[in-house]
């Protein structure tokens, strides 16, 4: 069997709604249809009135979830790409992530965000957003970079009492496969040391672990041996994984597809130098896209965000001090 | 289904819901029936209040026997608000209330006539807003939440998290408003669906909004999507002539927005705010055909707020010609007028109803200033339920 990230997604999806009478799905194409990248293909037919078409209509999508999960349900919102969350920023910020808090009443439900960048798709189908809504209190953001992740994390997502936002790379859907679906992954926040090394360790998630990892294999002909952790989870960061990690190697990297103001890369370098400034050789550095809208054209897109090859001469750079 | 709202437990195909419905239809009408047949009864399992009138008297609002009786009790809805409204303002300008205190004066016959045709107890929603305190009332809010919202108790529903208007019960059907104009209607929508999805039948949720947050994208994406789904819901848009310091000139352009209604496939309904009997009977209407399930129903009422945005704000930007229209008119002194002249009430029952109001509003402000403050120690900083995955106390 070969499975894609897609596919992952899809069963995961499939799993959920069979196993679980709470779940439905809402978003705009994706019942008769099957989504704009056909994450729900055939999820209408074999579920029949639990997979609804929604209006364009972002804001009320999330707000509907909300009052769903209010009220006992587990809605998984598909956005047809990330960058449309912006619609609905206040639904998930203000309602969403407050709701717990002030009320004590959870809201369990997911949002899909089809995330990151891909040939020619542009300022407006590229956006990885997950900085912006781990900074917000309330909510729960995950980055699955593996097929296995993809599939164990989003029906983790489903079970959680808390919105998630679920945020599914588009590089992966189609060109990452796996043979099989596993049956359990890491808990929810976990991180994972994707490749061991000893001389430098590189944070990251989402696509950017594929880049990292060609990185570190490109760097292992030199005899570096580069540490790859993939967070899988932007909020919670696991922040003992990360230190561990560099407690073995005393030097990091972190690598993410989002813009450079703030954001993960600059939380997680806050946190080792300010829970471990004594295990750093070296300083700390980050890669990310650039402070441009994303591009449309290959060439210039190709240089906007980090790559093996941008990331190859930021390791060298940190190895060098 | 799976597991359901821990708060109530749903029986289903037990026929009847308790008590009779009575249905409002005007003065002169008769009571009609709505003819629905519920087909189940929700049963709370935790200890919520059954409904009490506003002197305390118990007794259901759909045990009416007589239409005169739900205006009896609405205006006394109204008149408690009134005077509990009264008693924050003296709070605010005495510094006793932090923030803001804003009220719903002038209002409370359009914000109380809708709640009295829900039914809490049989789980019907309601997402009040900021000028909502009759209508809260009138749905089952305890007298006490408000008072500990605004003094901040952690014995109140929010603990001192949140303040003011921002307070609700969401187990218990009331939802809890964020200042965010427009997003509570599409929440509504969702506990709709969850009914429609869960088997569950006969149902209404009711959104208030004002004339201002009509022009918001998530109303206008709210009152869409509940279009497009059928649901069976009530939006009532308190038409009080300003959004703050805005005028409605500034607003919006159509002529009422009543005519929005045919824009978006809903049904549109039309009241004058000032006057209960007509708020009562449109509000019967709207509500009664959305839990026929007729689809969504758009009331606007007319009104002039009788106060300032809050009480920082005097309204000197609201004209004289309209402060002295019939806009202006006292919707509570119309009511109580009304009930004397036809002779459901004497004077000296509007006095005695009033001195139980100042009563009940003095006994939860002396038991809400005896209960302790919110204590930074004790708080847990979580903002999830999932309490391992909350990064709550970071750099603390
Ligand atoms: C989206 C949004 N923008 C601005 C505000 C600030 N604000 C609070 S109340 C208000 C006026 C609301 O007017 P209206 O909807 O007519 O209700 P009213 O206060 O008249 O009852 C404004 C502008 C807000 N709460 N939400
Ligand atoms: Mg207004």
């Amino acid at each position: 069997m070969n499975v894609t990230y897609l596919d992952a997604i899809r069963e995961a999806q499939a799993k959920a709604l069979a196993r679980d009478d709470r779940v439905f799905l809402y978003g705009q194409d994706i019942a008769a249809f099957g989504g704009a990248f056909k994450a729900t293909k055939r999820l209408a037919e074999e579920f029949p009135g639990r997979v609804l078409d929604s209006p364009i209509s972002e804001d009320a999508m999330v707000g509907l979830a909300i009052g769903a999960a209010i009220d006992g349900m587990r809605p998984i919102i598909e956005m047809q790409f990330a960058d449309f969350s912006s619609i609905a920023f206040n639904q998930i910020v203000n309602q969403a992530g407050t709701h717990f808090y002030r009320t004590g009443v959870p809201v369990p439900f997911v949002i899909r965000l089809p995330s990151g960048g891909n040939k020619g798709s542009g300022p407006f189908h590229s956006q990885s957003l997950e900085s912006l809504y781990a900074h917000f209190p309330g909510l729960v953001v995950l980055m699955p970079a593996t097929v296995e992740d993809a599939y164990t994390m989003l029906l983790d997502a489903v079970e959680l009492d808390d919105p998630v936002i679920f945020c599914e790379h588009k590089l992966l859907y189609y060109h990452l496969k796996a043979d099989k679906l596993p049956a359990e992954g890491l808990p929810i926040g976990k991180a994972r040391i994707a490749r061991a090394g000893t001389h430098a360790t590189v944070v990251t998630a989402g696509a950017m672990l594929h880049e990292a990892l060609k990185a570190a294999n490109q760097l292992a002909e030199e005899a570096w041996e580069i540490e790859v952790v993939d967070l899988r989870s932007a909020k919670p960061i696991d922040t003992d994984t990360i230190l561990a990690s560099v407690a073995r190697t005393g030097r990091i990297l972190c690598v993410a597809e989002s813009f450079p103001w703030g954001g993960l890369n600059a939380e997680v370098i806050a946190r080792v130098v300010g829970e471990g400034f004594h295990l750093l050789d070296a300083p700390p550095l980050r890669l990310n896209s650039r402070d441009t809208p994303i591009p449309y054209h290959p060439n210039l897109w190709a240089a906007h965000r980090p790559t093996a090859a941008s990331i190859t001469t930021a390791l060298r750079k940190l190895l060098g001090f | 289904m799976g597991q359901l709202d821990g708060g109530r437990k749903l029986e289903f195909g037990s026929g009847v819901r308790e008590g009779p419905e009575a249905d409002f239809r005007g003065l002169s009408g008769e009571i009609g029936c709505t003819g629905r047949k519920p087909f189940f009864r929700v049963t709370r399992v935790s200890a919520a209040k059954t409904h009490r009138s506003p002197s305390a008297r118990a007794g259901s609002k759909h045990q009416t026997s007589a239409p005169h009786e739900l205006l009896l009790s609405t205006y006394k809805w109204m008149l408690l608000a009134r005077t509990l409204e009264d008693k924050l303002a003296s709070l605010y300008r005495s510094g006793k209330i932090v923030g803001g205190v804003y009220l719903g004066r002038g209002q409370e016959a359009f914000s109380a006539a809708l709640a009295a045709h829900l039914d809490q107890a049989g789980g019907d929603v309601y997402a009040p807003l900021i000028r909502d305190m009759a209508g809260r009332l009138a749905f089952g809010e305890p007298l006490i939440d408000p008072m500990r919202t605004y003094l901040g108790s952690p014995l109140g529903p929010m603990r001192g998290r949140d303040g003011n208007i921002h307070r609700g019960r969401p187990r218990e059907g009331m939802l809890a408003m964020i200042s965010h104009l427009g997003a509570m209607v599409s929440v509504v929508n969702g506990v709709l669906l969850s009914r429609r999805l869960r088997g569950i039948g006969g149902q209404v949720g009711a959104a208030c909004v004002g004339d201002g947050a009509t022009s918001t994208g998530a109303f206008h994406e709210a009152l869409n999507q509940a279009a497009v789904e059928k649901l069976p819901l009530v939006v009532a848009v308190a038409n009080n002539q300003f959004a703050y310091s805005t005028p409605t000139s500034r607003q919006f352009a159509c002529a009422d927005l009543v005519d929005r209604a045919l824009g978006y496939g809903v049904a549109g309904h039309r009241c004058d705010g000032t006057n209960l009997e007509d708020c009562l009977q449109t509000f019967g209407e709207a509500v009664r055909r959305a839990r026929q399930g007729e689809g969504p129903q758009l009331v606007v009422g007319s009104l002039l707020r009788l106060s300032g945005h809050g009480e920082h704000d005097d309204a000197g930007y609201v004209p004289a010609a309209v402060r002295k229209s019939a806009l202006a008119a006292d919707c509570i002194d119309l009511a109580g007028g009304r009930l004397i002249e036809r002779g459901w009430a004497a004077e000296v029952d509007l006095a005695t109803w009033k001195s139980e109001a100042v009563n009940r509003v003095e006994e939860v402000l002396e038991q809400v200033a005896s209960e302790p403050l919110p204590d930074p120690l004790g708080e847990t900083w979580c903002a999830l339920s999932v309490r391992h995955l909350c990064e709550g106390n970071l750099g603390a």
